[in-house]
């Protein structure tokens, strides 16, 4: 089986080296690809001396496209079982084991590692929460199934869902219209409860009069998705 | 003295059909994948404060006296149409401006890679993934 991960990175110098090693020794099979978004801070020269293949994007394209450039290059090479990770050290790629054996055995197409599936509470300003708390809800109602972190960017995928993603991903903030697209595609979306750490180094991208565009934007962009049919491959329009 | 302006049924009307007709052109627009999201979301506000204004003929009236318009509050509309849509004109602008600049960097990206390429023995010419890795690090 062939193994990828893909770790999107926006000057990540200092916690990208890390993200690295740790995924080798999660399991040294895997091929690791660093998207650099753009970054001003040397982070693709970072990623490159630890040995991992890295693509550097003309400019800053936002997770989304970061994202799928990965799924583009894994679908390209024919790899069977991507797993997303973000470069900010958020994600312990220790914690991959049950999210990799899900899909692995074919349980599900998608793997989620969620903050609030398990009893361990995370950490997290009162609006955050409310804000995930209301997409969390607004999803589980479109997808009848119930999901309880639409946010995180912690994901192991099969080759279908590969193939899905590499076709068409939402822009800007992704995870929560991609739950939506999965579930119009049939595909099995899975959460498996983690832990997440404190970030490394860096900010989060959603702060401020941002959170307000993005829950106003999300909202639109998941009702009008479940209206869709089916996502069109941009390719096709 | 001067009796305060009335909006004509008519006008509020055709002013909330027309808003209404605004939104749903820009829903249908964005689930046919011509309108993103993120451009979407100043035209549907831009609607929904018309329609607001169209349909609440006490608050037009209410409003047009706050700004001084005595004989005819649906002026006010126009007002704030005008408002709006240079609003989306400047950022449109902004818009055109940041892809502009973007252009000109895939050009460049794409002038640079096919030099590159070019300069290879021609059995590899033809394996333009691992070309792209090292041309990358240019910018």
């Amino acid at each position: 089986m062939k193994c990828i991960a893909i770790v999107p990175a926006y000057n990540e110098r200092g916690a990208i080296g890390g993200v690295i090693e740790e995924i080798r020794a999660f399991d040294p099979s895997f091929d690791v690809l660093v998207v650099d978004d753009a970054s001003h801070d040397g982070t693709a020269d970072v990623a490159r001396s630890h040995g991992a293949i890295v693509v550097t994007l003309p400019f800053n394209l936002g997770i989304g496209g970061a994202v799928q450039t990965g799924f583009r290059y894994a679908a390209q090479n024919g790899y069977d079982l991507a797993a997303r990770i973000d470069g900010d050290g958020q994600h312990d790629p220790g914690e991959l084991r049950e999210l990799v054996d899900a899909v692995s055995s074919g349980r599900a197409d998608i793997c989620v590692g969620s903050r609030f599936a398990g009893a361990d509470g995370y950490r997290s300003s009162r609006s955050r929460r409310v804000g995930i708390r209301i997409l969390a809800g607004t999803v589980s109602m479109l997808t009848h199934q119930r999901v309880t972190d639409t946010t995180s960017g912690f994901q192991v995928l099969d080759r279908k869902a590969i193939e899905l993603f590499a076709a068409d991903y939402p822009h800007d903030y992704p995870e929560v219209e991609a739950a939506v697209m999965l579930h119009k595609h049939r595909l099995r979306m899975m959460e498996v409860p983690v832990r997440m750490r404190e970030r490394a180094a860096g900010r989060s991208s959603i702060r401020g009069f941002q959170t307000v565009y993005y829950m106003a934007k999300v909202m639109l962009a998941i009702l009008v998705g479940a209206l869709r049919r089916r996502a069109t491959p941009l390719e096709d329009t | 003295m001067i009796v305060a302006g009335q909006t004509p049924l008519k006008v509020s009307l055709i002013a909330s059909v027309s808003s209404l007709l605004l939104i749903l052109v820009v829903f249908e627009l964005i689930r046919s994948r011509r309108l993103r999201e993120r451009y979407a979301l100043l035209w549907l506000l831009t609607g929904l404060v018309l329609l607001a204004l169209s349909a609440w003929r006490g608050g037009l009236n209410t409003i047009a006296g706050w700004l001084g318009v005595e004989t005819y509050p649906p002026a006010v509309l126009f007002a704030v149409a005008v408002l709006f849509v240079l609003a989306v004109l400047l950022h449109y602008s902004t818009v055109l401006s940041k892809l502009t600049d973007q252009n000109v960097v895939l050009a460049q990206r794409i002038a640079l890679l096919e030099l590159e390429l070019s300069r290879r023995p021609s059995g590899q010419a033809s394996a333009p993934d691992e070309a792209a890795a090292p041309a990358a690090r240019s910018t």
